[in-house]
Order: structure tokens, then sequence, then C-alpha cells
């Protein structure tokens, strides 16, 4: 497979801070590709520069092997993190002026139904709940038919079933055959959505692979969990998060005992399979969301 | 083509659509013009305001009352054009030993009576004719005039400042729209809702007082729409990258309050200090308010308003060239 997008080299500094640290990537065509990480780890930064909107402080975004020029906008969607609607014009006026802005764009209808925004055509912008603006934003993004879809934490804010339904609008848009690149700091979104993820932390990319994959190189058993509020010295191979601990496990029987033989009580105690967010856990040793 | 007249549509709709803007420029211009209009529909001040060519200081008698304002002229034929519109009440000029009064003028016959009772030098009695102009006739060009203004300078540059600082302009960034076509936009919509508004506010109020026009509307049309460009222009300036609105709002006053105060928008500037005299011709509003009441209240055609007209499009191409040097999307 060709890759349709790809960055060399990129950084992006600010002053003093460095962003974004010399990152590399390549994006396979008609995948979705997650880029991870907790807030502040580099992910906006990056994808405005893979969009164009940001003016990296070296390297570069190829888009089909080319460096991106005047007419990349042409082919690609952008849903910013966030971004103000125009006040007093309707869903549907928004969607003809976004329509019109592009030379070739797909018919709105489709778009509407994708986005199930025909119950709010006429509804004032100002007037949509936060579910409902992100799916007229989905909606500007997929308005030219374009080749990739950039989505900056599209779900962030939003209730779990807003989230879910939105899982479900990308998902569509993925069977279309478009190349989806997503950031989000929900390791559940990723998990479901895409095909491949990079974690990125402190401007750099630490790890990048089929999420399974990631895991299964990564994770052998699976993960407990337990309260721990005592100052008891910790069992072997616990890991103290604060105020829990966390034991991966190859052998769930032989851990088990091991707690109870030192008198550990085991109220709270959760066993689950590993997933990103134990992987993230793991590889930079602080909680994601803090 | 087609960008720039959905982006121009939208921009329509949405001022359309915000009634609290609507009122600020269609009814408070009305309500400014019929509320000076009332409160300024009794008498003059009780003083008579005589018009002197030539040294007042050397002359004696009336001309030293203190009853009576002396405003000296260099210039005749200006002098008489006040006297025409009641502005004056009278005119000596002591080089020629003469003096003029309007023939419809109640309080020139007492000015005359005052003076030649004085019995002072024989003086050659001169008339001139004209209508007054009421304070609301020379008002109204003011009110359009700064209306304008402000619906520029906020419905341009406030807005792209706040375009700017909630992310709509960082979305149409992530288009192919350039900054041009979107600006061109913004600039054509703001242009067609001014001379609309103008149009509506002027029309709607002449109905009831029938303003004094000496011109042709269409110089006055002209005029208005050169001096709008200009004004969107000045707005563009505080559009191009400011990202605070609270810092476009702080400057924007910063450079309409002087202009409300200093361009005769409420009151001439004659008889004002030289230095602010001068200071005023850098306001593009005062361009605008001189000719525009120079077509209605003197009747002056094109070439009579071809200076204000040449600064002001002068200043549009200043503005316009500042802005665009300055102008960023984020």
């Amino acid at each position: 497979m060709s890759s349709i997008l790809s960055i060399e080299n990129l950084s992006k500094r600010y002053g003093k801070v460095l962003a974004v640290d010399n990152i590399s990537l390549e994006i396979e065509e008609g995948i979705c590709f997650g880029l991870l990480g907790p807030n502040g780890a580099g992910k906006t930064t990056t994808i405005e520069m893979m969009e164009g909107i940001l003016k990296p402080t070296e390297g570069r975004t190829l888009f089909r092997g080319e460096p991106i020029g005047p007419h990349f906008h042409q082919h690609v969607g952008i849903q910013f993190q966030s971004t103000a609607l125009q006040d007093f014009i309707t869903v549907e006026e928004t969607l003809k002026l976004f329509s019109a802005l592009y030379s070739t764009h797909r018919d709105p209808d489709e778009v509407i139904e994708i986005c199930s925004l025909g119950d709010i055509l006429k509804r004032d912008n100002r007037k949509l709940s936060g579910g409902q603006r992100q799916r007229l934003l989905l909606a500007l993004a997929i308005v030219n038919d374009p080749k990739v879809v950039f989505l900056d934490e599209p779900t962030t804010g939003l209730d779990p079933q807003a989230r879910r339904n939105f899982w479900s609008l990308i998902e569509k848009i993925k069977k279309e055959g478009k190349t989806i690149l997503l950031t989000t700091h929900y390791m559940e979104e990723a998990e479901i959505l895409c095909d491949e993820v990079a974690i990125m932390d402190q401007g750099h990319i630490i790890a990048r692979d089929v999420p399974k994959k990631l895991l299964a190189d990564n994770f052998d058993g699976v993960v407990v969990k337990l309260p721990w509020l005592s100052d008891k010295q910790l069992p072997d191979g616990a890991v103290l998060i604060d105020d829990y601990i966390e034991i991966h496990s190859r052998d769930i029987d032989a851990t088990l005992h091991n707690l109870i033989h030192h008198s550990i009580h085991l109220d709270g105690l959760s066993i689950h399979a590993p997933n990103l967010e134990d992987l993230f856990l793991k590889l930079t040793g602080s909680s994601l969301r803090a | 083509m087609r960008k720039f007249a959905a982006l121009m549509h939208a921009r329509n709709m949405e001022f359309v659509r915000d009634r609290g803007n609507l009122f600020w420029n269609l009814l408070f211009p009305v309500f400014l013009v019929f509320g000076f209009s009332f409160a300024f529909s009794g008498g003059d001040d009780t003083l008579f305001k005589v018009g002197v060519i030539g040294n007042s200081e050397i002359a004696g008698g009336f001309l030293q009352e203190s009853y009576l304002e002396k405003i000296p002229y260099e210039d005749t034929a200006f002098a008489l054009d006040k006297l025409r519109h009641h502005q004056l009440d009278m005119v000596i000029n002591l080089q020629k030993s003469s003096y003029y009064i309007n023939d419809g003028s109640a309080k020139g016959e007492v000015a005359e009576r005052l003076f030649t009772s004085d019995g002072a030098l024989p003086f050659i009695r001169k008339e001139v004719s004209g209508e007054p102009i009421r304070y609301v006739d020379w008002f109204v060009p003011g009110v359009i005039g700064m209306n304008m203004m402000f619906s520029c300078i906020f419905g341009v540059g406030w807005i792209i400042v706040r375009y700017r600082k909630n992310g709509v302009l960082k979305r149409l960034k992530a288009t192919p729209v350039r900054a041009l076509e979107f600006v061109s936009a913004q600039l054509v919509s703001r242009l067609l809702i001014v001379l609309l508004t103008s149009i509506v506010v002027f029309a709607g109020t002449n109905i009831f007082l029938k303003f004094m026009m000496e011109g042709s509307y269409l110089n006055l049309l002209l005029i208005t729409a050169v001096a709008t460009i200009c004004m969107i222009s000045f707005g563009l300036i505080f559009a191009a990258r400011i990202k605070s609105e609270e810092l476009a709002n702080g400057l924007m006053n910063l450079a309409l309050w002087p202009m409300m105060a200093f361009s005769g928008v409420f009151f001439s500037l004659e008889g004002t200090p030289l230095l602010l005299r001068k200071l005023s011709r850098i306001f593009p509003l005062t361009h605008y308010i001189e000719a525009a009441r120079a077509i209605m209240l003197d009747g002056a055609g094109l070439t009579e308003i071809l200076p204000n007209m040449i600064v002001l499009i002068g200043m549009t191409a200043l503005f316009l060239l500042v802005s665009s040097l300055l102008f960023k999307w984020e």
C-alpha cells in the first residue's frame, strides 16, 4: 500500500519550548490513524502542521509524495478542536456556504444523511448542542469529498451517548474509503476506530503500530488493579499509581495467592485485559489524563 | 466569484438577523435626528452674529457692543453664503464701507436698525436672500456619517477580530478561500448594508423633516459610497491581526471618539482654534460631512466636492495598503 500522507522530521518550536521534536510518520491510504497522548503531548501541533495550518519550524508534510501546496485544502477536510461557526445562520446555510468555498463538492443531501443533520437543518448555529455541533463540524469536514479527513479530538466534551453516536459517523466515513487522521485522549475511542496508532508524549512518538500488536508486544497476561491507601510495602511487581496499585500478571492464580498471603484486602479489586491506557502508563509511567 | 458571493450572503444574513445590531444601525440614527430636530427647533440664541470683513478693532460704536458676536471673514462670498442661510444676521465689509442683510431675516432687520442708528459712517446697504438652514438640515449629514463610521469600523473591524478569536477565520483558512476573497466579501457586504441603512434613515426622516437639498442626490450617494469604502478600509486596519476583542474595542474607541467630537458632527468647527481645524482634516469623517453638507446646503456639484473625494480615495488606498500588509488569518 502507498502512503497518502507523510511527515518528515517535523519539529515545532514555540520560543524555548520544543512542542514537537523531529517526528516522522507515513500514513497509508484508507486507514484510520490515531494520534494519542495526554494533553500537551503535541498532538494538535502535529496534526495542524499536517493540515498545512501551522508552519513547521523544521521538516515538511507530503501529500501523495509531493510537498503540500496551494491546492491541498481542496483535497482534505478538517475538524479543529475548537471552532466557532458564524452566528445567526442556520445549519443548512452553513453547509451551503462551505460547499460554495470548494471548486468541487459532494451532494449536500448525502452529507446531511451521513451526519444525521436532517432534523436540525433550520436551526441557528448558536442553538446547537455539543453533539449537534460536532456533527455539523464533521459535515463541513467532508463537504468537499476529501481524500483525507483530519479530526482533532472530535469527541472531547461529549456525553458517552453522543460520543458513541459520533463513532458510528466516523465508521461510515471510513467505509467510504477515506483516510482519517484522528487525535484523541480517549483510549477506548482509538481502540474502536483506529487501524493504526501512534502514542505521543512530550513532542515525541513513543510507540507506533496496529493497536492489537502494540498490546501483544508489550503485555502478556492481564492487569490487576487494587485500591491502595495503606503505607504497607508494595507487593512484588506492583506499581503505585495515585491511590491504586497495578500488577501485570501472567498467572492470575499466583498473583491473587500472593496478595492474600500478604493479608491484603481485595475489596475493589478488578482484573481486565490490557488496553491502550495500560500501555500508555507502562510506556510513560504517568497517568494519561493527568 | 461563487466563494465571494457565498461569504457575502452569509455576512448579510448575520447582519439582518441580529436584531440588536439592526436597531443600532437603523433606529438609533432616526431617533438622533428627530431628537436633535426637536431640541433645536426653538429660536436661535439671543446674540446677533455679524460677519466682519476688515479690521474691526479700528471701528468703533456698534461693533464694540457686547451683545453681538463678531466673526471675522477673509472671503466676502463665503460670509455672504452664511448670511443667505441665516447663519449670520449681518455682514459688514469695513474695507468697502458696505453692509449686507438678508431680506427674509427679522433679526437682520433689527441688527440693521441698531447699526444705522449708531450713525457712525455712511455705509452702503446691500441685500441678499435665502432660506434659513435649520439645525437639523445641517445635522443630518453628520448623523449619517457618524452611523456609517460606527457601522463600518465595528461591523468590519470588530467582527473580523471576533472571527479570528473564536476560530471562524481559522476554519475558513482550512478551505481553499483566499484572504482577498474573504476580505472583499466583508467589504462589499458592509458597503451595501451601510448604503441601504443610510438611504432608509435619510429617506425615512426626510418624509417628516423635509431637509434642504440644493444639490443632486446622485452626488450625495456617490460621496456616501466613497466615504463608506474609506471607513471600511479604516476598520480593516484594526481587523488585520488583532486577536483580542477587548484590545480592538479599546483601539477603535480611541480612534472613533476624537472623530465624533472633532469632525463637525454636532457642532461647526468654524471659530475653533486653528490647530483643531487643521487636525480635523486628517479624519475621513470630516471630509465626508463637509462634502455632504456642501451638496445639501450649498448645492455643490462634483467639482466642488472633488478635493474631499480625492482625500477620501487617497486615504482608502493608504488604509487598504496598510491592512493588507498587516493581515494574518490567525
